[in-house]
This record gives structure tokens, sequence and C-alpha cells, in this order.
């Protein structure tokens, strides 16, 4: 399996965080060729290239661009989405410490191609180290002369998941609760201070230079047709060797946890497998060749996320599992719709029981029902992203759950790897809401 | 409180109000790291709103803390990545060294310990974070050494 740097390409031998060392490796090249072709000229390349959004959701970056509203007389926003904060996910952290100009350059050319002159970064506000280097980084370039007549302003959010939600973020800029926005209006249409705005993560504008060096076309053409090019795959849990790793997209599941990864550690075996990050459905051993680009990954029954491999060995006990992925969205859940703030603390009032051998048979039916009433019944994603993992741990861990109800307490007797696992559950006060009756 | 400090945040939005959240960061770091009810109203007079908006905007993010902390904040990941190679062990060590449960700050106010939500490390978990400093990665045997590390530091 080819390990394919792009967005880090020889951030392993060089400092490329000074400016000097990445102009070196050609840096800031694209944004001198973008600024000498016309913005719409720009977003045909990005159109061309096929590239989708590293975020999650893996929607084309150049259809997203070309949506925005033209004429309106207001000016026209780009955010990048630097929020980073799905379990499991790491790639954005290492991008942005170890390439920080690589993003400024993505900034720079896509604030061309949709003629913006503001740019804001809404970086996770726990990532101080990142801060440092990109401050500095952008320091550097506003001396060197490289902005032109653009600004960036580096935002620093405070702690809340949700605000990586897009529209969630918008609200956040604006200096309010970090609550989703009904949709339409789009951000294309109606974003930041009801402007058109433009909003994609960290790695895909971090993309954007070397699709504007090298060509759409050529970008289109590495990596498997429907979705092109390089992803930084974090690599976690039962892994020898975790970490990220950039590698064309496409390819294998297997090849990233055994070859790259060195297997399991302390001749465990595998037990399951997270593709993208806690909010992606559970894969099984044997589905180890699949393949890891969207299609596949959705072929296969999940979901490739944000890429975020987290391997899971025998040690582990799936309800307690469910249980600790539960807490976090229960307590990062915004509380604006109901389905949501009742139903992801139902589920982990109904998994809790089970953990602790005191679920009824009815409960487990009970659980999977309530999952039901979340899915797609929400404001945004968030209620998918607590439901739709749960009804896939029961699923493919069916017996695993049933056995906590006929043993009446768990099959691992203390001895799980994920036994005592301690949620952060009553420090968080996005959702204050009274008890459910489980 | 520095007025002068917000007032050039504010600058750097088309809106004042996109400022409240690096003033409320400025302002709890100026108040020893939580946000009393004259820190909101300073933030509040600064940016011309209403005290009740910029503490609704408070109340909303974990960072921002409405009550007094330790001196020292110690925030252990408990999450998946961390949780599967032992951040249980982990933080029951800061417990048993710091004697603090999670959640709490201890006695003479020189300690708060927190489990958090996964702080985007978990490639070297378990993560642990040290007043804003990412350690990683942090064993059970480590703990001891950071808390000597922090109390031979004050
Ligand atoms: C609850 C929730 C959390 C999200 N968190 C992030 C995040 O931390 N970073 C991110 O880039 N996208 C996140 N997204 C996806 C964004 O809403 C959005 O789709 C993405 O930033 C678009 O960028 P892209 O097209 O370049 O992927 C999240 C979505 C949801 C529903
Ligand atoms: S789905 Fe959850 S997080 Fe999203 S808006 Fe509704 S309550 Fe908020
Ligand atoms: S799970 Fe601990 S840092 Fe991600």
């Amino acid at each position: 399996m080819a390990i394919r740097e792009l967005t880090l390409a020889h951030a392993g031998e060089r400092d490329l965080s000074k400016l000097a060392e990445y102009q070196a490796i050609g840096g800031y090249k694209a944004l001198a060729k973008a600024r000498k072709m016309k913005p719409e000229a720009v977003v045909e390349q990005l159109l061309a290239s096929n590239l989708r959004g590293r975020g999650g959701a893996g929607f084309p970056m150049g259809r997203k661009a070309s949506f925005l509203a033209k004429g309106t007389g207001k000016p026209t926003y780009l955010c990048v989405n630097a929020d980073e904060s799905e379990p499991g996910t790491f790639k954005d952290r290492e991008i942005m410490l170890l390439n920080p100009h690589r993003l400024i350059e993505g900034c720079l050319v896509t604030a061309h191609a949709i003629e913006s002159q503001n740019v804001f970064i809404y970086l996770r506000g726990e990532y101080l180290d990142v801060f440092e280097v990109m401050r500095r980084a952008l320091e550097d370039a506003r001396k060197a002369g490289l902005m032109g007549d653009v600004t960036i302003v580096l935002h620093r959010g405070a702690g809340a998941y949700i605000c990586g939600e897009e529209s969630a973020l918008l609200e956040s800029l604006e200096g309010k609760r970090g609550q989703p926005r009904p949709r339409p209006p789009f951000p294309a249409v109606s974003g930041l201070y009801g402007s058109p705005t433009l909003i994609n993560n960290v790695q895909t504008i971090a993309t954007v230079p070397v699709i504007v060096e090298k060509g759409g076309e050529w970008y289109a053409k590495i990596g498997p047709e429907p979705s092109p090019g390089t992803v930084v795959f974090s690599l976690s849990g039962n892994v020898e060797r975790p970490g990220n790793y950039e590698l064309l997209l496409g390819s294998g599941l297997r090849e990233l946890i055994y070859d790259l990864g060195g297997g399991i550690p302390d001749g465990r075996e595998l037990k399951a497998i997270i593709p993208g990050g806690s909010s992606t459905t559970v894969m099984t051993p044997d589905q180890l060749d699949t393949d890891l680009d969207f299609n596949s990954v959705a072929e296969a029954g999940s979901q490739l996320g944000a890429a975020a491999v987290i391997v899971i060995d025998d040690r582990a006990c799936m309800v307690q599992l469910a249980l600790r992925s539960t807490q976090f969205y229960m307590h990062e859940s915004c509380g604006k719709c109901t389905p949501c703030r009742e139903g992801t603390r139902w589920m982990v009032q109904l998994l809790q029981k089970l953990e602790d051998g005191r679920a009824e048979q009815s409960e487990l039916d009970l659980l999977l029902s309530v999952c039901d009433r979340v899915l797609g019944k929400c404001l945004c994603a968030l209620g998918d992203f607590a439901a739709g993992p749960v009804v896939e741990y029961v699923r493919n861990f069916r017996d695993e759950f049933q056995r906590h109800i006929d043993e009446g307490g768990c099959p691992f007797g203390g001895e799980s790897s994920l036994e005592g696992t301690f949620a952060p559950v009553d420090q968080h006060t996005h959702a204050p809401v009274a008890e459910v009756p489980a | 409180m520095n007025l002068d400090a917000i007032a050039a945040i504010a600058t750097e939005y088309p809106e004042r109000q996109s400022a409240i959240l690096p003033a409320l960061r400025l302002a709890q770091e100026e108040h020893g790291g939580w946000l009393p009810p004259e820190a909101i109203r300073e933030v509040a007079d600064a940016l011309d709103l209403a005290p009740a908006q910029v503490e609704a905007v408070a109340s909303f993010y974990d960072m921002l803390h409405l009550a007094p902390v330790g001196k020292h904040m110690v925030e252990v990941c408990t999450n998946l990545s961390c949780a599967l190679v032992g951040a249980q062990q982990v933080l029951q060590a800061f417990e048993e060294q710091l004697g603090v449960a999670p959640g709490e700050t201890s006695e003479d106010g020189r300690f708060t310990l927190r489990a958090i939500e996964c702080a985007g490390g978990c490639g070297r978990a378990v993560v642990v974070v040290v007043d804003e400093r990412y350690r990683e990665p942090v064993r059970p045997e480590d703990v001891p050494g950071i808390v000597e590390e922090l109390k031979r530091g004050d």
C-alpha cells in the first residue's frame, strides 16, 4: 500500500512551519499561479478535481463553491472548519501543526476562487499548540506580503463538539450559543452574518494548492474515480503503531491496520473496527478487505466519515463501548431538538441498565425503538451520529447484548478493557433536561 | 479588565458580538481561571451587550467556567481511543495522587481534576491535558511524576 503524501508532503523531513522551508518545497507557488487565473477558472479546476470534502460528509468541494450566491451586494466569506472533535480524529491538528502554510495557502487560493476577502479559521478551543503555530505562520505570511487584500482571522472555539457542525459553527462565530440552524437557507446563500459563505474542512482546504498546481484533471486521476486523492487516516485504539497515515483513497483497511499499523498488540484478536470516527457504524473483521474510499465503505454498510479508524480488540465489551460512545453524544447534544436531546439521554440510560444487568428483554427492543425515533428526525446530523452506531452495535454484537440480559450482568466480569470508563457527563451545560423515565 | 484588548479583538470582526468568545477567554484568564459575575458584566460592558446574553454564551462552552477552578487543571481524555488503552487507570492514578474525584477541586484549591472528551490526540493515547498543554501519551506510572512536577512548580 502506498503512502502518498500531498497534504503532508515533506512534513516528515523538514520544519514546514517555517515559511522559508515551505517556500523551499514550492510553497505559495500555487497561490501565485491562482492569482494569475480568473476566479472562475480556479473553481473550474476544483470541479474537475472531484475533490470531496474531508470533514465527514464527502460533498464535492467545487460544487459547493459554485453554489455561492453571486451579486448579492454582500461580502462572501470563507470559513475553515478546524473544530476537529469527533472521537478518533486527529488529522487536522497534525496538518496544522506540521504544515500550517499549506492551510494558509489553501485559504488564500480558495478566497481568490470565490472572490472573498474575509477568511475565518474556526479552531478548536483546546488546540493551544495549533493556535500558537498557526498564529506565527499567519504573521510570517502577512510580513512576506502574501495575503494580498485578504484577512484571515484565527477564531478559537471554547469546547463544544457541536460547533463542528457547519451552521452551529456560524452561530458560534457570530458570538452565540453554538446551536445548528434550520436549513434552507444553506450557508452558500445565507451563512455568516447572513452572507454567502463557503465552509470547508481543514484538509479539504489544504488540498486545494496541489490541485491548482497540478491541475484538477491530474488530481481526479489519482485514486478511485468516485473519490480521488489522498486522505490522512487517523489510526488509533488497539493497534501496534497508531498515528496519522496519508494514503490514497481506496487503500485497503487490512493493509492500514496490519501493514502500516503493525496489527493488534499483545497477541489479541481483532474484534471490531470503527472506520470514520465514533459517529460511523461499526465494521467486523470479516470486512477487512474493504477499500477505504467513500463509496466502498458505504457499500460495506458504514461510512468513511472523517477517516478515523478505531481498532478494537477482543478485550472490549461492546455494551460498554456503545455506552461510552453514546454518553459523548448525549452531552454534546445542543438541546435544541427533542428527539436528539431526550433520545440520547434515554439511550444512555438503557445502555447503562443493560451493562449493569438490570435490563429486561423488552428494553433491548426499546433501545432500538428509541434509535428509530431519533434517526432522520433531528435538525442536524448529531442525532443520527448517536443513534446510527448504536443500532449497528446491537445488530453486529446481538449475542453479547443478549448475554448481559441473560446473565444479569456483564459477561466480561470486570475484565473488559473498558471496565470503569468514566464519562464527563455532569460537567456539560449544553442541554439541561429532566430525568427521562427508562 | 483589559478593555482596550477587547476593543482591539472586536475590530477583527464585522460585528462586535463575534468577539464574545475571545473576550470571555481573556476575562477568564484575568479572573483566576473562571468567570465570576463581574467578569460577565465587564465583557458585556466592553462589547455593549446585555450581561444575560454574555452569560448565555458562556454557559454553553466547556472551556468557560462559571464556578471557581483549581490553580492547575488536570484533564484526562476518557473517550474511546484512550479508554481502549487504559484511560481509566490513568484517571484513577490522578484521583489517588491528587486526592480528588473527577469534576472536583482539591480542598487547598490547587488542583481540579476532570475527565474530558476526545482531545484530538487519539494516536498518542492516553491524552492528558495539564493547564491547556497536552501530555501524550501518559501511562499510569507517569502520573506521580506529573503531580510531583506540578507541586514543585508552585
Ligand atoms: C455534529 C457534527 C460535528 C461535525 N464536526 C466537524 C468537525 O469537527 N470538522 C469538520 O470539518 N466537519 C465537521 N462536521 C461536518 C460539517 O458540518 C461540514 O459538513 C464540513 O465542515 C464541511 O466541510 P467539507 O465539505 O470540506 O468536508 C460536523 C458535522 C456534524 C453534524
Ligand atoms: S440534532 Fe441534537 S445537536 Fe443537532 S440541533 Fe438537534 S439537539 Fe442540537
Ligand atoms: S479518544 Fe482520547 S484523544 Fe481522542
